[in-house]
């Protein structure tokens, strides 16, 4: 078990189960399909992310480093927060890009019932450390535990 | 559970009486959230107040009406239907569709009746959201004909990329790379946060980019590189100007569009200097590099070695190519006048009479229009050419385009699409029926 201090750009607790990017994940790519052809599930379509292709994105806590692509990355992750397609949270190593700050601003002002957590600058150390499926839980101020 | 961090919105910032007037609501609940959404963002990004918006029109990226995107359609509905709207008129990125485009039974089924189905209803929003015009679609708002130009020194909120990149660098205007809808939420309430590239010191360049090339070095092939190196950092290019001269004429605007394009989509920059040649490189020269840079050297040779390494993700990589698109970011009009000369001269020589891969040329409406005028548009219609106005990136982001083999000579639309890239010589090539 680790724990880890980000800084809260979203807030929120919860607990669940770590889906892991070692590369910046490309939004609009990764999220297309699943908003245009009602996959709730969310599943990733991103064929040039080799660690989140064809594996479901909805519920899971997505650890990445930041966001790249398209400028529509934002109004794509407030969609899929909108349509209950989102990641149960985000947890950012680097300091959040604008395009996720969008899109996890728009969600956290616009939409009622709808919790996406989103903490950024956990470290280098916390990306090498976390695993596909381990625990996740986000306490309170930006800590984050690793079991 | 959702928590609360954000009963101090607005405290980190110094904000103005009106600025706090709005946001407590004395303009209603919906301009309220508006302003909440701009501070929140620029807080996040350490911003110490919030600037007014100074450029005579906005420039929107969203132009599409997906039907992925329906929340966001809602939450139009709901600033227009609260008076939220920005008070100044706007353009936005080319649309998605043009019947002129080649295109299958099945692709026109899947855009018309799945992917872009809320088109036609989009539109009407953005129109009462304060759209230019019927023509005012186009990644490149900036050309004379378009007219949205922002003046050195204006503060935008802007989020295409390639808009933003050229507005910074070659008219020195003030924008940060924001989000969709980010753009419409600061032209909503009239002020950005200042942070970023609106600032002096985050407008100083963090690499040094020397161009040691044989020959005038490929726009878009130049900026890929540049941009896959510095990413989101800002580049100050020396050597450049002994190829492009020192003045911002048609010609060497138009290099710069591609060649800035091709950072911000290859990378993600947002502003780049040129020696001797951009508005601020000119005023202030070397006092834009930071105390400590990284220096990249670019010859031939590396040149070479980026064009060389870019995957093609055909399925079939000898495939003969279906379809070609040029103008990623929309053509200016000499462009599309020296495309035409070229496409003709080329053909003559080989004794031909027609291109021999479908070619779209895209620029924006109002170039289009001019370029009609023009004996090149004789010349190249007659050639099989098309002229259309839609935005290639939004035909080709599906996957049934994945499965077309499209070449190229834009880098923005390699990065994002299937399509594969090359030079502007292997493009003409292969169109009027050379092998490469």
């Amino acid at each position: 078990m680790k724990t880890f201090q980000g800084r809260v750009i979203s807030p929120g607790t919860l607990q669940a189960k770590a889906l892991v990017s070692k590369q910046g994940l490309n939004t609009l790519a990764s999220f297309q399909k699943a908003l245009q052809f009602g996959d709730k599930e969310a599943t990733c379509g991103d064929q040039n992310n080799p660690d989140l292709y064809g594996k479901k994105m909805k519920g899971k806590a997505l650890c990445l480093p930041q966001t790249i692509g398209s400028t529509t990355g934002g109004l794509v992750l407030y969609c899929a927060c909108a349509m209950g397609r989102q990641p149960a949270c985000l947890l950012f190593s680097e300091p959040i890009d604008s395009l996720a700050a969008a899109g996890s601003i728009l969600a956290d002002v616009w939409l009622d019932n709808v919790s996406m957590p989103v903490i950024d600058s956990l470290g280098d150390d916390f990306l090498n450390y976390v695993k596909d499926d381990m625990d996740i839980e986000i306490q309170d101020k930006g800590t984050v535990v690793v079991k | 559970m959702k928590g609360s961090c954000c009963e101090d919105i607005g405290e980190i910032m110094i904000l103005t009486k009106e600025q706090e007037a709005v946001l407590k609501g004395q303009e209603g609940e919906v301009k309220a959230k508006v302003m909440e959404t701009v501070i929140r963002y620029g807080e996040i990004f350490g911003a110490d107040s919030l600037v007014e918006i100074t450029s005579d029109q906005h420039h929107f990226v969203t132009s599409f009406g997906l039907k992925a995107l329906t929340p966001i359609y809602e939450l139009f509905d709901t600033l227009i239907e609260a008076g939220a709207v920005p008070d100044k008129k706007f353009t936005a990125d080319p649309r998605p569709l043009d019947d002129a485009v080649p295109s299958s039974f099945l692709q026109d089924f899947v855009f018309k009746k799945f992917m872009y189905s809320k088109q036609e209803e989009y539109e009407a929003q953005l129109k009462k959201l304060g759209l230019l015009n019927e023509d005012a679609f186009t990644c490149t708002c900036y050309m004379d004909e378009v007219g949205n130009i922002p003046k050195e020194g204006d503060i935008l909120s802007w989020s295409e990329s390639s808009a933003v990149v050229y507005a910074n660098s070659v008219l020195g205007a003030r924008c940060n790379r924001n989000s969709g809808v980010m753009d419409l939420m600061g032209a909503i309430v009239g002020y950005v946060p200042n942070f970023g590239l609106l600032t002096d010191e985050g407008r100083k360049a963090s690499w040094e980019i020397q161009v040691k090339t044989s020959k005038k070095p490929e726009a878009q092939l130049l900026g890929s590189a540049i941009g896959m190196k510095v990413m989101e950092d800002v580049p100050y290019i020396t050597g450049l100007d002994a190829w492009l001269g020192n003045e911002l004429n048609d010609d060497v605007k138009a290099y710069l569009k591609d060649f800035g394009a091709a950072t911000a989509s290859n990378g993600a920059v947002g502003l780049f200097h040129v020696e001797n040649l951009t508005p601020e490189a000119k005023r202030l020269g070397r006092y834009l590099l930071r105390d400590e840079v990284k220096t990249y050297v670019i010859d031939d040779a590396e040149l070479e070695r980026v064009y060389r390494n870019y995957p093609v993700v055909w399925k079939n990589k000898e495939a003969t190519p279906k379809l070609c698109f040029i103008g990623c970011p929309h053509l200016s009009l000499a462009q599309l006048k020296d495309w035409s000369r070229k496409v003709d001269e080329r053909l003559k020589a080989k004794g031909k009479k027609k291109l021999v891969i479908p070619t779209v040329f895209t620029a924006a409406p109002q170039v289009a229009k001019a370029f009609r005028q023009s004996p090149e548009a004789k010349m190249l219609e007659e050639r099989g050419g098309i002229v259309s106005s839609i935005c290639p990136l939004m035909y080709m982001n599906n996957p049934l385009c994945g499965k077309v083999p499209v070449i190229t000579p834009s880098n923005k639309l390699r990065t994002y699409t299937t399509a594969r890239y090359d030079t502007d010589e292997l493009i003409l090539e292969q169109i009027t029926g050379g092998k490469i």
